[in-house]
């Protein structure tokens, strides 16, 4: 089958170590299931992570993203199945003897104790001789630039200074591998945006290999070199960012991750090229898409597609494939970009997205407006799960 | 700003007049001339000056001031290791009926409780004296530490322990260096608590105690039976002082303690 989307860009030597046959991966889930009493909280979950990602687990609350995370730090055990941090069974292993460190979603910051302490608290159980370990929390301090409030207590700084505060308290012994549980929850927006950033730069200086547990999708797509999407104890999916965004392998995962159009129809009439035809309403034309898989004909199937992917006009386009008709019902404004959702004779609304590169005196859609929607046929995917 | 009405002012004269106005009495005929001690002939202090010199009372106070603070420290301990297992344990067998059992001597009767003891000691050989009264007041002050450790451990967050198991402590470890610093207040009133509980605790006492170790309060109620003497007045006058100081001493500073880290949250949260 022909690659849909293009590789994945990340600098000149690309990082993708799962491309590797021969790579060794530094944490393998084999077969591990966790239930609580009559609740699975993961089930049957087979994935290897390798050293120096930055692995994200994306997924609503109750997925198991949590329980997942916790298994690695040794606060639960699997009920079946194995976890192997570089090639070793970790699953008798407790907490205090794994080279594992975990930033919690709460900090969970040692109140009594300075920032000072609070990083160093980690070395002195290591038992380390007094000049190494001052060294290396001066080291930490710096790296996420807390030298000045180094006497103070967790109270008497501020959410981000103390987030960081924990990044570095987790990052002080070395680790292998280091969990992050929700790490910017407690932040407000800007400031989140900031330090995923900060975070990013903090991993890449390290090279330390990351797993991070969040809800936040965006967040997953900027940090994330791959995202796991999860769902009722299940990975859906896992894959880098844009291959999770365009080329998405259920609905479940398309409609988890940005927003998408989704319309359901049958699968008929095969094009030489791989492509399949979508019939989906009674007087519409059929939508041509790219599907994901086998798609035998007369299957019930998805077409997904992204707004921002369906161009709208008050002309009739030219050249595009599918192009449809009808009525703007309504407009959200977004500052740089504008959502319409167009309303089609057959009741079905599709939302086209518009960067606003234009001050918005000059844009000519408005409301109630008779405009054509029109997406190529690589546009969208056709999806059977 | 609510006005105080009639209604109000009058219900909270009636209430601390209720609460206050033995104690006052106590307090003014302790400083009473008179040996009677309905009859006021003018102010002495000659009283405190002859509880000084009255060496039953001041053996019966050293012997409560021993029991208090032993026993205080043995139900610390005991009750907070027994609040640390009932919160953190999880689920074991029969922790419904442990947790039960552990405050059911909250809601015990005294005196059945005073009685079993003494049965105890007496078919255990162990003769009445300090000793038996440290036992008996840890016993029963134990559940009231262990409730208030209890109830600072359920708003506890799990997570700082977990962060130091995450850190290598050990389970030992995370609990000498991260729970009790934490928790520490909460015990430290638990022991006030099981303290004052002994300090005033006459009859768990009147059936531990031995012929040689007499405790205040046994001493206090035994003198009275042969009738109130104004030393009487004057020594309980000195109890009513060191507690009222006592209060007034940890308000203050706790209130100072919490405006404090208030002032600095809000100036971390300016920076």
């Amino acid at each position: 089958m022909s690659d849909p989307a293009p590789a994945t860009g990340t600098g000149p030597s690309e990082f993708a170590p799962w491309k590797d046959p021969d790579a060794q991966p530094l944490i393998q889930f084999r077969n591990v299931t966790k239930r609580f009493g009559d609740f699975t909280a993961i089930d049957d979950l087979t994935v290897d992570i390798y050293a120096r990602e930055f692995f994200a687990l994306l997924g609503p609350s109750g997925c198991g993203k949590t329980t997942l995370m916790r298994m690695l730090g040794g606060f639960e055990t699997p009920t079946e199945g194995t976890i192997l941090l570089d090639g070793q069974d970790i699953g008798p292993v407790p907490p205090n003897r794994r080279a594992v460190n975990m930033m919690f979603q709460s900090y969970a910051l040692f109140p009594h104790l300075t920032v000072r302490e609070n990083i160093a608290f980690g070395l002195k159980r290591d038992k380390l001789p007094k000049d190494r370990i001052d060294a290396r929390v001066e080291e930490m301090l710096r790296l996420v630039q807390l030298q000045k409030f180094a006497s103070r207590k967790p109270h008497q700084i501020s959410g981000g200074q103390r987030q960081r505060v924990a990044l570095a308290r987790s990052l002080a012994k070395a680790p292998k591998l280091l969990l992050l549980d929700e790490p910017l929850g407690a932040l407000d927006k800007k400031l989140r945006t900031e330090t995923q950033f900060e975070l990013m730069e903090i991993q890449e200086k390290t090279g330390t290999t990351f797993v991070i547990v969040t809800h936040d999708q965006e967040e997953a797509m900027t940090v994330a070199s791959r995202i796991a999407v999860m769902d009722h104890g299940r990975m859906v999916q896992v894959d880098t960012p844009d291959r999770i965004y365009e080329t998405p392998n259920t609905t479940y995962v398309a409609d988890f991750i940005g927003d998408v159009n989704l319309i359901e129809g049958n699968a008929a009439a095969h094009h030489e090229d791989g492509k399949v035809e979508i019939h989906w309403r009674e007087g519409e034309p059929p939508i041509v898409g790219t599907p994901m898989g086998e798609v035998p004909d007369g299957t019930r199937c998805t077409f997904a597609i992204r707004p921002e992917k369906v161009a709208i006009s008050k002309d009739h386009p030219e050249g595009s494939s599918n192009i449809v008709h009808g009525k703007v019902l309504d407009i959200a404004y977004l500052g740089n970009m504008s959502t319409y959702h167009v309303e089609l004779p057959t009741g079905v609304i599709i939302k086209a997205q518009l960067a606003n590169n234009r001050r918005i005196a000059r844009r000519n859609i408005t409301w109630e407006d008779e405009v054509w929607l029109s997406w190529t046929e690589t546009a969208g995917v056709v999806l059977t799960g | 700003m609510r006005r105080i009405t009639w209604f109000n002012a009058v219900s909270l004269t009636l209430g601390f007049a209720f609460l206050y106005i033995p104690m006052l009495i106590l307090i003014i005929f302790s400083f009473n001339s008179s040996k009677l001690v309905t009859v006021w002939a003018g102010f002495s202090t000659k009283w405190y000056g002859e509880l000084i010199r009255n060496e039953a009372f001041l053996d019966a106070a050293w012997v409560t001031l021993k029991v208090a603070v032993l026993s205080s420290t043995a139900a610390t301990v005991l009750g907070t290791m027994a609040a640390y297992v009932m919160v953190r344990g999880g689920r074991f067998f029969g922790r419904t009926l442990f947790s039960g059992m552990i405050y059911a001597p909250l809601v015990m009767p005294e005196v059945i409780t005073g009685l079993s003891l003494l049965l105890l000691f007496i078919s255990i050989g162990l003769d009445r004296g300090v000793l038996t009264i440290v036992l008996a007041h840890a016993t029963f002050s134990m559940c009231y530490v262990s409730v208030v450790v209890s109830s600072r451990l359920v708003s506890f967050d799990r997570s700082v322990e977990e962060a130091a198991l995450d850190l290598g402590c050990t389970p030992f470890e995370a609990f000498r260096l991260v729970t009790l610093p934490i928790i520490l207040p909460a015990v430290i009133s638990g022991w006030l608590l099981a303290f004052t509980l002994s300090l005033d605790d006459l009859v768990i006492a009147s059936f531990t105690a031995g012929p040689s170790s007499t405790t205040l309060p046994i001493k206090i109620f035994s003198s009275v039976r042969l009738g109130v003497s104004p030393e009487i007045n004057a020594l309980s006058t000195i109890m009513i002082a060191i507690v009222t100081v006592g209060v007034i001493a940890t308000s203050l500073l706790s209130k100072q303690a919490i405006a404090r880290q208030q002032r600095e949250e809000r100036e971390a949260a300016q920076a």
